[in-house]
């Protein structure tokens, strides 16, 4: 699955992509691989406030329980409330209907702190 | 197979009852109409032989230590002698009532006294506690001591961070989350271990403890031990040890000495008390003096004449009691018959065969499974089934190792290694029986190359086939 270009990508195999002042993000295809089949998936609440790497949700597969980190600071203005019962759609569709939250960006500086795609394919290469 | 439910026919029974003596009243002038059932209840109509073979085909289904090999990493599945059932079936044990005097239970309290001196010299510990009944368990009154201490000190707003690194068994960061401690992973370095630049950044006056395995899940012992520990003192917090790999150290190094303030046991793995769905655990723990005044009550102590042994309650700052009586007392009988039988050599031998055992596994499967850490591993190992056929898991290869006939290992855990099989043979198992399981492995590696189907479609030789794991964490079916 090609990595879009226009998203940035955290080294903890979070996407996002900018949609004004807002960040909708979810997890990438390699992660949900690395996952397996995702059977639930924790949102946070409408209205959090999150910090930059601050875990905030939680995806649970057949193998493990695993931490999704806020690629960038922001409240919480939205969650993919399809998740609760379809969470299969993280793994068929990781980078658009299986989104999870959108954020409004607190800090849009630390949108520098995330990797282009390319760079994000470099980083999961050695994987 | 059918369900009991399913068998037998109406009416039918296992029991006679005798003819009454007395006379019969009806149940109406017992009981009170909101207390008796209109239907009777749907319970089971079969004979006593349709019991006994119901049940009989069911135990042969399953599989047990009994059976063979069950190499689940960090499980320390080992054999259980039977003179452990012995003596904890003398009715001096087994009799005993937890309501008995001390006067009337002096046997039963000896045997915890002098079990409470041998763990702690294992440990190389001060004082300890044989209430909690699982590591869990162990780990969450490990908590509640260091949260009472900061709490006496006046500190427990500031000391709010456990750390833990990221090979630590899952129960670690619940048992402190548990609590209200504010849980900080450490990453591990390239090597397996607890990377200290890691350590350094996050060690500040906030820390309450760290939690920490030694050796960690990948079974590397952590080398830095002396300096983690060193560390965490230095700011004022504790560290507590998590007993489950006790087995690759036990009568060899004593985790007192590598600076641990407090740490569980678990008597069902190390000390051959049954396991898991076998009997209820027990999670001791040993702490070092400071923490001695907070551990629950009662303790088991002896008198200053040294005649008598006494329940210890006369404790102010205790946490209190954290579980009913005196933790699981039959478990205690059975781990303090394995200590004695065993002594000091005995002991010893524990950890080296242990430690050996994985290590010739090890060296046989790294040929074709590839190890991450691949050097001198202690009592269990970790390998991946990653790039050796990118449409199998290692999920197939635990399921295409159960038509083999063995217990596969555990799989996917730790979390840091991905498709990983972490593998502890113990150290009651045969150089044949290990052989037999590595022979499996590496057929089946062959398989995977040469018949992939045969793994995606196992098991084939088990009642039930593959079971629909997806499906049932998706929609599962809690009462039926």
């Amino acid at each position: 699955m090609p990595y879009p270009s226009e998203y940035r990508y955290s080294k903890e195999h979070e996407w996002v992509k900018l949609e004004g002042a807002n960040a909708r993000m979810g997890i990438t295809d390699f992660a949900q691989h690395e996952l397996g089949d995702v059977v639930y998936v924790e949102l946070p609440k409408v209205g959090r406030k999150v910090k930059q790497h601050e875990s905030f949700a939680v995806v649970e597969s057949v193998k493990a329980a695993s931490e999704v980190y806020a690629p960038v600071s922001g409240e919480v203005i939205e969650v993919n409330k399809k998740l609760e019962n379809q969470p299969e759609l993280i793994n068929k569709s990781p980078h658009t209907e299986g989104w999870m939250v959108v954020l409004r960006i607190d800090t849009p500086k630390e949108l520098d702190n995330l990797l282009t795609a390319a760079d994000y394919e470099k980083h999961i290469g050695g994987k | 197979m059918s369900t009991i439910f399913e068998i037998g026919a109406e009416g039918r029974h296992g029991l006679r009852l005798p003819e009454l003596d007395f006379d019969e009243k009806p149940i109406e002038e017992l009981l009170s109409p909101e207390l008796i059932r209109k239907e009777d209840p749907k319970l089971p109509e079969v004979s006593q032989i349709e019991v006994v073979r119901h049940y009989t085909k069911l135990s042969k289904m399953n599989y047990g230590v009994d059976d063979g090999i069950y190499p689940l990493g960090s499980c320390t599945m080992k054999y259980n002698p039977r003179i452990n059932e012995e003596t904890a079936r003398l009715p001096q044990f087994a009799y005993a009532h937890p309501f008995q005097s001390e006067e009337f239970s002096q046997g039963c309290l000896q045997l915890m006294h002098e079990l409470s001196q041998i763990l702690c010299k294992i440990a190389g510990l001060d004082a300890i506690t044989l209430q909690p009944v699982a590591g869990a368990h162990g780990e969450l009154t490990g908590m509640l001591l260091i949260k009472k201490y900061f709490e006496k000190r006046g500190e427990l707003q500031k000391r709010k961070k456990i750390l833990l690194p990221d090979s630590a068994h899952g129960t670690n960061p619940a048992s402190a989350a548990a609590l209200g401690f504010e849980v900080v992973e450490l990453k591990s370095n390239e090597r397996g271990l607890v990377d200290l630049e890691a350590l350094k950044a996050q060690v500040d006056e906030t820390v309450a403890g760290l939690m920490i395995t030694n050796p960690n899940t990948l079974g590397l012992f952590e080398e830095d031990i002396l300096h983690i520990t060193e560390t965490i003192h230095d700011v004022g917090g504790f560290v507590y040890y998590d007993g489950a790999n006790l087995n690759a150290i036990v009568g060899r190094a004593r985790p007192g000495d590598m600076g641990v303030d407090i740490m569980h046991y678990n008597l069902h793995k190390t000390f051959t008390t049954p396991h898991g769905g076998g009997g209820p655990g027990a999670g001791p723990i040993a702490v070092v003096k400071t923490l001695a005044p907070y551990l629950p009550v009662p303790l088991i102590n002896k008198s200053k004449k040294g005649d008598e042994y006494f329940f210890d309650c006369a404790r102010p700052d205790s946490i209190g009691k954290i579980h009913s009586f005196y933790g699981n007392f039959g478990m205690l009988v059975r781990a303090y018959t394995y200590i004695r039988i065993m002594g000091d050599e005995g002991l010893r031998a524990i950890s080296t065969n242990a430690v050996l055992n994985a290590n010739y596994m090890l060296h046989r499967l790294k040929s074709v499974y590839k190890a991450p850490f691949d050097r001198v591993c202690k009592h269990e190992f970790v390998i991946t089934s990653k790039g050796m056929n990118e449409h199998l898991r290692t999920l197939d290869i635990a399921k295409r190792l159960i038509d083999f006939g063995v217990h596969p290992s555990s799989i996917y855990f730790p979390l840091i290694v991905p498709e990983v099989m972490m593998v502890e043979p113990t150290e009651t198992v045969s150089k044949k029986e290990m052989d037999y399981f590595v022979d499996a492995l590496l057929q089946i590696a062959k398989e995977m190359k040469e018949n992939p189907e045969i793994l995606k479609s196992a098991p084939h030789v088990t009642p039930v086939k593959r079971l629909d794991d997806v499906r049932a964490a998706r929609e599962p079916v809690l009462r039926a």
